[in-house]
């Protein structure tokens, strides 16, 4: 008995709907990539935390690949992330620059002091203008930057063990 | 050594639901009554091996066996004993464990109450949820054992996720579930008739009876969650047109689409093939609600356990089940035929095009759900389709169903007089209008949306009088003698349509009325908001049995005379650190005053909410209506007459 089209029809639709689903599989719907990434790192210069009168700026890091950490002493999920930026900065595998956000300097290097502190250089970023170029919504994040300055990656939320080994460092590795 | 027991019940579980299965099945097709009654046999121990492990999980849970990874990651010593037991489903692997418990519980209600049916028939729908069994078994022991032990144990649990920790946790996921896996008894029946390749009248009426109250469940489940999702978030909202509310709804939708076909398949021999293929929807949506909560294809606030390795096998699956079931139905479609005729204009002219429109808005809600998923799948990026999407496409597709739901009680079936309907229900038509045009007027401010809400309401409400008016016309006792002297199906009938009434009510109000004030109040300060005086009193510690809470004081007066005392919470979960608000509410048939903390904002001051909420209550007595409805529908003698007379005659 051959059977008539029109009955076929919602096995058919049915077929193409558990095609999309098994695409869908593979994508995760949290991941929001960020328009900035394979942009060139926006423009700053901003105080050193502690160290008065010095600046920083991304041109100071042409031609070396690196993190920028979007970091505050008001935020927990940084600190769940910190005994991994220790562990980064003492193997020396990427340099890591801190922006401490919307903090003030007095509980931030309450925190660096306590804790240890992995980065390069601090720079602060009180008003959180600086967030604003860099499409900060939530903190901890974190950038991949290349030799020529352009993001690569965006880390949103804390650096896990996982992101660490399957992302962030194959990319830097990759970069330098 | 209890979870070694229950994983063990499990296995054999498994083994049993395996011969039920293939027992069943083979059974019919051999027309074997020998191998018929082992398959039957084997559905019962299948329900008595999965209620052991349930139980045994259950007691792991009681006995706080931290040894047992599930219970650790999803309870505390902490926790009190009614969320233990609710922790039972507050993860991934519980919420299979109940899934396939429920389907148990099914299979064995079907073994009980289905002498009726004819033997190979029976085996046939046995043999189908046999398989489904076999799946949601073989799923559990593969990937999701709750039974998995934690060596060395933990000292305690991580706890129950606090959201969850509530008495909507207790009831909602297993009364939803009931619902929801409920309708796999009616995609049985449509697989059974598929295969023996005829669709009577008698198997509409067997099918009714189950699928209703599968939907009844499905309609109580659904607005229990709406509720506590009102007092549990904090601010109010009941529908957030949420992936996985709305993976709830779909099968509801087409649930009850698949109710009324069922009425015209049994009344009138028609619509075979669309109750058959509306049979088989409505359990292909439940497995689909059950993929995209499980799997994490969607970005949800009920996804507290995602994986995408467990998404593949319910995927593949729901494709075995659901292809399977539209294959089967491909090839055996032009055998059970259509049915009777019936006219342009008739009750089954109606029906069909309700039918049709319940199609159409569950198909709306699907593509929103899904649209996401559609475009990052396509590679055209990452979007989020939220309530306005749903708002403006839901109500337009349903508004021309209300309307058809007040002609459709109303039209004879095969061929009714267009013109004669209208001269029957043009003073309904007409009071409805007027009253919803002045009404708003009364309330104090006219907008279009409320003044359409409110005619869909009436037009339901007069129709419905109109029709029951009608009958008591014939009676010759007093009227409310009368109307309980009504056949049982009709006054469900009534009853559930007026449900739909009060919940449009609760909605329009609540939608064009509801008051919001965000303010920061100190000790001492009085706010007025919507005629009420909010005086805050100051706030106190509670310590709770796993969490610490502020309690903060309200006394609510109106003109000076005192209506309330609000307590709303703020509580802080000590092994999650998570903060949670509990909304203090004060209903009423009228209107809600709610009120929640938001945070302090200074050492005194404390930002708070305070809502009123009109006709907000009237949205789940609505949906308790709609429930009743189905309930009465039930209890009409034609049913279990019919059931008693262990065969079925031809309506």
């Amino acid at each position: 008995m051959k059977p008539m089209l029109k009955y076929l029809l919602p096995l058919a639709i049915f077929m193409v709907l558990v095609g999309f689903f098994a695409v869908g599989l593979k994508l995760d719907p949290r991941e929001v990539p960020s328009p900035l990434v394979d942009k060139p790192a926006p423009a700053f210069r901003l105080p050193v935390l502690n160290e008065a009168g010095k600046t920083f700026a991304p041109e100071d890091m042409r031609g070396k690949v690196w993190l920028l950490n979007v970091w505050a002493s008001w935020c927990g999920a940084c600190r769940e992330e910190h005994p991994l930026l220790m562990e980064m900065s003492r193997s020396g595998a990427v340099p890591l620059v801190g922006l401490d956000y919307k903090d003030t300097d007095a509980e931030g290097t309450g925190v660096l002091s306590q804790a240890g502190n992995p980065y390069q250089v601090v720079v602060t970023d009180a008003d959180g203008r600086v967030g604003i170029d860099y499409g900060v919504y939530g903190v901890p994040e974190t950038y991949v930057i290349d030799k020529a300055g352009v993001i690569r990656y965006k880390q949103i939320g804390p650096i896990t063990e996982e992101s660490m080994r399957t992302k962030i460092m194959p990319l830097v590795k990759g970069l330098q | 050594m209890i979870p070694e027991l229950g994983h063990f019940a499990l296995i054999l579980a498994l083994l049993l639901s395996a011969v039920q299965a293939g027992f069943s099945l083979t059974g019919a097709a051999r027309a074997n009554p020998v191998w018929m009654s082992a398959g039957l046999s084997a559905a019962r121990g299948q329900f008595v091996f999965t209620g052991i492990a349930f139980l045994c999980l259950g007691y792991a849970f009681y006995a706080n066996d931290f040894s047992v990874l599930y219970v650790a990651s999803n309870s505390n010593s902490a926790l009190p004993l009614q969320y233990r037991l609710a922790a039972i489903w507050g993860g991934h692997e519980g919420s299979m464990l109940l899934w396939t418990t429920t389907l148990a519980l099914w299979t064995v209600a079907v073994t009980v109450f289905s002498r009726h049916l004819p033997e190979v028939f029976r085996a046939r729908l046995l043999g189908t949820m046999g398989l489904i069994s076999i799946g949601f078994l073989a799923f559990i022991l593969f990937s999701s054992n709750p039974f998995d032990r934690l060596i060395p144990a933990a000292l305690d649990g991580r706890d129950l996720n606090p959201l969850l920790q509530d008495a909507g946790m207790v009831y909602h996921p297993p009364v939803l579930y009931m619902g929801y896996v409920g309708f796999s008894v009616a995609f049985g029946f449509a697989i059974a008739a598929l295969l023996g390749g005829e669709l009577t009248p008698e198997w509409a009426r067997w099918t009714r009876t189950w699928t209703t109250v599968a939907w009844m469940f499905l309609t109580v489940g659904i607005a229990f969650g709406s509720k506590w999702a009102y007092y549990e978030l904090g601010w109010g909202g009941w529908w957030f047109w949420d992936a996985v509310e709305n993976a709830s709804f779909m099968p509801w939708l087409v649930g009850t689409a698949l109710i009324h076909s069922l009425a015209v398949t049994e009344k009138r021999d028609a619509f075979k093939l669309w109750t058959v293929l509306l049979a088989i929807f409505a359990f292909s949506l439940s497995l689909l609600g059950t993929f995209l909560v499980r799997s994490g294809v969607l970005t949800s606030v009920h996804a507290f356990a995602t994986d995408p390795r467990r998404g593949l096998f319910i995927l593949v699956f729901l494709g075995l089940v659901v292809g399977g079931a539209l294959t089967l139905f491909a090839f055996r479609a032009p055998r059970v035929g259509l049915g009777g005729k019936f006219g342009m204009v008739s009750r089954e002219s109606f029906l069909l095009t309700n039918n049709v429109i319940l199609i159409a808005a569950a198909g709306a809600v699907m593509l929103g759900t899904l649209y996401p998923l559609f475009l990052d799948a396509l590679g055209m990026g990452k979007i989020s389709v939220g309530p306005p999407y749903f708002d403006t496409v839901f109500v337009p597709v349903m508004m021309p169903a209300i309307f058809l739901m007040g002609l459709a009680i109303f039209a004879r079936w095969k061929n009714a007089d267009l013109p004669a309907l209208a001269i029957r229900l043009k003073w309904a038509f007409a009071v409805s209008v007027v009253t919803a045009l002045l009404l708003p007027l009364v309330m104090g401010k006219w907008t279009p949306l409320v003044a359409l809400g409110l005619l869909m309401a009436l037009w339901i409400i007069t129709t419905a009088l109109i029709s029951l008016s009608d009958r008591l016309k014939k009676r010759e006792t007093g009227w409310l003698r009368s109307i309980i002297g009504l056949p049982s199906a009709y006054q469900g009938m009534i009853v559930a349509h007026l449900g739909v009434a009060v919940f449009i009510v609760g909605v329009t109000m609540v939608k064009g009325y509801e008051v919001e004030q965000d303010m920061r109040m100190s000790p001492g300060d009085t706010v007025q908001v919507g005629g009420y005086d909010f005086k805050f009193d100051g706030i106190s510690e509670l310590p709770g049995p796993n969490y610490t809470a502020a309690l903060g004081h309200f006394s609510v007066t109106r003109n000076g005379k005192p209506v309330a005392e609000m307590k709303p919470e703020k509580r802080m979960y000590t092994v999650q650190t998570m903060p949670m608000t509990e909304a203090a509410i004060s209903p009423g048939l009228f209107h809600d005053l709610y009120l929640s903390l938001g945070e302090p904002v200074s050492d005194k001051a404390w930002a708070v909410r305070i809502y009123i909420k009109p006709f907000v209550q009237w949205i789940w007595f609505g949906c308790l209506m709609m429930a009743a409805g189905g309930l009465l529908a039930l209890l009409d003698p034609r049913y279990r007459r019919r059931n008693k007379a262990q065969e079925g005659d031809a309506a």
